[in-house]
């Protein structure tokens, strides 16, 4: 994980594009500017960032699942829950899944965990758009980063 | 009135915060209610999940944008109506 440049995703672990399901990791760092002000001498991953990596989990689920034909935005954030705090180097895994693929959006449910612990869970909602000019080129470098492209282990 | 267009009624009033007694077959979601396309995203993602169906929404639209389809059409409430009714019953069939 890189906070600073919301690169929240280090690696797809499992992909069922068929089935719609990913399985990602992600290792929080051990320092990061980020802590500097959340909190002061107390680190603690904000909330808001451990929506956004269920958030991108769930966006490169879509990407796979329309094979890069349209892109993902984060249109809707419900039932977010944040049960346990996350500290500097924690391991976190996300399993998103697809719940519905409607006409120009779909809506996915996601849990982070860590340790096997359940961390936090939300469900989400993406309206997908044709990509914005330039930006198809780029999240596939992203998604190519995370082994999204190569060919990740079935879920 | 149709229990689909009181359940359409429902969603759109709760979902777009807007009161139900505004809410007539004559609306028109966009000229009438002022729902906009993200919030009208959110008003087919609970009548997808209300009725289990696919609103073609991005064909309407394109039908529309090219002057295929008058608006009306689709966003005149009696007649997304009409529509959630036929979607209902092709998935039966």
């Amino acid at each position: 994980m890189r906070l600073e440049y919301f690169e929240m995703i280090d690696t797809v672990v499992a992909l069922d594009r068929e089935a719609g399901r990913i399985e990602t990791r992600s290792v929080v760092p051990a320092a990061s500017p980020v802590f500097e002000g959340h909190f002061p001498d107390h680190p603690l991953v904000p909330g808001v960032l451990l929506t956004e990596t269920m958030a991108q989990a769930s966006g490169y689920l879509l990407l796979a699942r329309d094979d890069f034909a349209r892109m993902p935005f984060l249109m809707a954030v419900d039932k977010a829950r944040f049960r346990a705090f996350v500290e500097p180097g924690a391991e976190l895994t996300v399993e998103a899944r697809i719940v519905h693929e409607g006409s120009g959006y779909a809506a996915t449910a996601a849990t982070l965990s860590a340790g096997g612990r359940r961390i936090a869970d939300a469900e989400l909602r993406f309206r997908t758009m044709p990509f914005p000019a330039g930006l198809d080129g780029r999240m596939r470098e992203q998604a190519a980063r995370i082994g999204l492209l190569a060919g990740a282990p079935s879920a | 009135m149709s229990s689909t267009f009181e359940t359409v009624a429902g969603i759109i009033s709760e979902t777009a915060d807007i009161p139900r007694e505004k809410i007539t077959p004559e609306s028109h979601a966009i000229d009438d209610l002022g729902i906009d396309s993200l919030a009208f995203l959110d008003i087919a993602f609970a009548i997808d999940k209300a009725f289990g169906i696919k609103l073609p929404l991005e064909r309407w639209t394109q039908e529309v944008n090219e002057g295929k389809v008058p608006a009306e059409e689709y966003f005149v409430l009696k007649n997304l109506v009409a529509r959630i009714d036929a979607l209902v019953a092709a998935k039966a069939a």
